[in-house]
């Protein structure tokens, strides 16, 4: 029955947004090719950087899913007072800056940390957090909740109905009910965290590093800033390339859950549980792990927060002017992929989630490198290839409301006449006021918390904040660092707030 | 009473199809009929017969596969449906629910709601007219269902199309109010010279508003025929679906 049609918007700006994100996938991915030294293959440092990216990326997608298990079975089953402000929280290590996780699990785990401390004074020798188990441990912070809220997800997913059937026959709801359920739910949880782990540069460069613990992304960065052999990164980033399109493909056939997704408020009634000491130890324990951390920034970051250099202040401002660009970008060149839609558009919305920001930074690089000193233009290439690393989230987010209001009213807009910007601004607009609020905070707090680009292609002065934190741990200024730390938290969830906050505005949508 | 301003002028409103086929997928329909000007004819016949095909082709949301939609002597076949001089309310979404009354009605008049004083005048006689007089701030969800069916038909009066399609847009309501709205569709479309086609699946109310009645059946739209005429000797294909 439905023969949709739908009020003609403009084409050239779908068409402008498409370009862009070919240019920052596939042209800078043709730069990185064309550039790359193939005549020497791959040296056995390279190799071992793939042999540890697989490796650490594997045990922290293995670890995380497997923690997530008892966690998100804990969450589904038991109500008690504070559960829904922790799934919640649940979500925002996907805003939280890596750095600024990297600096709280220091605070922890690292050399000076709560735990350290606790073995010396027990006698023992104190632990080092750097190498595999450190990238891994950051990873599994990250993942950990991300996979907890997958996981949830499925267990709500089984009809209440089932389980008062089981009850009733008196039948194991775990060979019955759950078991089939984790089949169908985890493998895909685990490709999609083992996909974020082969990409995330920061924890690598802070946590990771030597001959040892090294992954491609680090090599690339390496290869860039400290030996210029640019040849050799452009061959490392083909490398990234193919694993990143390889766990894409794999994880594009198994997923199509959404992290962000809401109806999480709801337990499930069980008549077949004794005990729930376990429960609640399993959740406390998740708990501390997640909050400790964050605790320990503000713990440390606080006293010396009014003392912050200008430097860090000004690396704020940096930042924060990315981080709007970039949410700006981002938001309209989703509107306008979602508004011209099709199947292109999609493939192409989707295309940068197989983009290593590393891979795009060094294409970028390439390209500008013969005509600009690459320092002179960091800001905008931070900018840029942050807009478009978001876009997919921002797609996902605006896309299907797009659709909605096409389905629901493109008939009455096109039979009053509506069309171009009188549609957009009477019918589209207000009505995604919602998705488009929620996207721009998305990407706004992701492109302020990036540690990526960046590092290529800054110089002194053009650190952007989470840069400038790295420079300061680097120094080992760890006070002065947690109080950056603070600052970076507090903005960038501050941007995510008003831009969500803004998108609800309006009661009667 | 208002309403002068808004009459066409009496030689419009001739709706005929030529020949018109409609296709969706695996079904078609072929219509050659004439809807008569200032009359309201009712479109009855079984589930999944083609009543909304039709509406769908006459507003020109569905590109006829062959044949012509003529009005007043004008080919409209190739307009756009915001274009045609039809005026159209569905089964629902007649509102854009984030807009205030006035507005909803406003979009009548200009799409882009750039409304001069006179025509907020006119926005608000119209909802004066159809009995919604002081709510044109608020906004529908703040409306009963027939208030809200109300709103579609002020927009449809100052839109002032010498064509009207109800696709049952009153289908969701209660009998009463059902019966209320038809009797407003007369007493305000029909007396403004619209040229009314409406969906049905009751004779009751083919009997209440309409004039003729047109039989679509078996993916053929019959002529219209007076409405006692045919209700009161069915044909054997009326007669199967009235039971």
């Amino acid at each position: 029955m439905a023969h949709s049609l739908v009020p003609v918007t403009p084409r050239w700006p779908g068409v402008a947004a498409a370009a862009l994100v070919l240019v920052l996938t596939l042209g800078t991915l043709a730069a990185v090719g064309w550039r790359a030294e193939w005549g020497g293959g791959l040296a056995p440092a390279d190799w071992a950087a793939v042999r540890f990216t697989l490796v650490q990326a594997l045990l922290s997608a293995l670890l995380s899913v497997l923690l997530a298990i008892p966690v998100a079975r804990a969450l589904a089953r038991r109500g008690f007072y504070g559960r829904n402000l922790l799934i919640t929280l649940l979500g925002a290590p996907f805003l939280l800056p890596v750095i600024v996780a990297v600096l709280g699990l220091l605070a922890i785990f690292g050399r000076g940390g709560l735990l350290n401390d606790g073995l010396v004074w027990l006698g023992f020798q104190p632990l080092s957090i750097f190498g595999l188990h450190g990238v891994v441990l950051a990873h599994v912070f990250f993942n950990l909740p991300l996979a907890v809220r997958f996981i949830l997800q499925g267990w709500l997913s089984i009809p209440a109905e089932r389980f008062r059937l089981a009850a009733s026959l008196n039948a194991p709801v775990g060979r019955l009910l759950e078991w089939p359920m984790l089949r169908a739910v985890v493998p895909s949880t685990f490709l999609v965290v083992f996909l974020i782990c082969l990409t995330s540069f920061a924890v690598a460069l802070t946590m990771g590093g030597g001959p040892r613990a090294t992954t491609v992304e680090l090599a690339i960065y390496q290869a860039v800033r400290f030996d210029f052999d640019l040849g050799r990164a452009a061959l490392l980033a083909c490398i990234q390339f193919g694993l990143c399109v390889l766990a894409a493909a794999l994880a594009w056939r198994v997923t199509g859950n959404d992290p962000m997704g809401a109806g999480m408020d709801r337990v499930v009634q069980r008549w077949d549980l004794s005990r729930p000491v376990v429960d609640y130890v399993v959740i406390l324990l998740a708990a501390l792990f997640l909050l400790l951390p964050l605790a320990m920034i503000l713990f440390r970051g606080l006293p010396a927060f009014a003392d912050m250099p200008a430097t860090v202040w000004a690396a704020a401002f940096r930042s924060l002017y990315v981080a709007i660009g970039s949410a700006a970008l981002c938001v309209l060149m989703a509107l306008a992929l979602a508004l011209r839609g099709g199947v292109m558009v999609s493939v192409i919305g989707v295309m940068p989630l197989a983009a290593s920001g590393l891979v795009v930074g060094t294409g970028a690089f390439l390209i500008v490198f013969p005509f600009v000193r690459p320092a002179d233009i960091a800001l905008l290439v931070t900018m840029l290839v942050n807009a478009t690393l978001a876009l997919p989230f921002a797609l996902r987010s605006i896309a299907p409301s797009v659709a909605q209001i096409n389905e629901s009213y493109g008939r009455l807009g096109l039979g009053l006449d509506m069309r171009g910007w009188t549609w957009l601004r009477w019918v589209v607009l207000p009505r995604l006021r919602r998705p488009l609020g929620f996207a721009a905070g998305l990407a706004a707090a992701l492109s302020m918390g990036d540690l990526g680009v960046i590092a290529l292609f800054a110089g002194q002065g053009q650190e952007t904040l989470p840069l400038a934190m790295y420079r300061l741990m680097g120094a080992y200024r760890m006070e002065t660092a947690a109080s950056a730390a603070l600052l970076l938290v507090v903005l960038s969830f501050a941007l995510f707030w008003i831009c969500d906050r803004w998108g609800r505005g309006r009661a009667e949508m | 009473m208002r309403c002068s301003g808004f009459v066409t002028d009496g030689g419009a409103g001739v709706l005929r199809c030529e020949d018109l086929v409609l296709r969706q997928g695996a079904f078609s329909l072929r219509a050659d009929v004439v809807f008569a000007r200032s009359k309201v004819t009712a479109l009855i016949g079984p589930s999944g017969a083609g009543k909304s095909t039709l509406l769908a082709g006459l507003a020109g949301f569905l590109p006829p596969a062959s044949g012509r939609v003529i009005l007043d002597d004008v080919d409209v076949t190739e307009a756009a449906p915001g274009k045609r001089p039809i005026s159209m309310l569905f089964q629902d979404n007649n509102l854009f629910p984030h807009l205030s009354v006035a507005q909803n009605v406003g979009l009548g008049l200009r799409p882009d709601l750039r409304l001069s004083e006179e025509e907020k005048n006119h926005v608000a006689t119209a909802l004066s007219e159809v009995g919604l007089a002081g709510l044109d701030m608020r906004k529908p969800a703040a409306l009963s269902g027939g208030q809200q069916s109300r709103v579609a038909l002020a927009r449809v009066l100052v839109a002032n199309r010498p064509v009207v399609l109800l696709d049952e847009p009153f289908s969701a309501l209660g009998p009463a109010l059902k019966d209320e709205m038809l009797d407003l569709v007369k007493s305000k479309l029909v007396a403004a010279g619209k040229t009314v086609v409406m969906i049905t699946h009751d004779p009751a109310d083919a009997r209440r508003i309409a004039d003729m009645v047109a039989l679509v059946d078996a993916g053929e739209v019959h002529a219209p025929v007076a409405t006692d005429v045919l209700l009161n000797d069915p044909p054997a294909a009326l007669r199967a679906y009235l039971g």
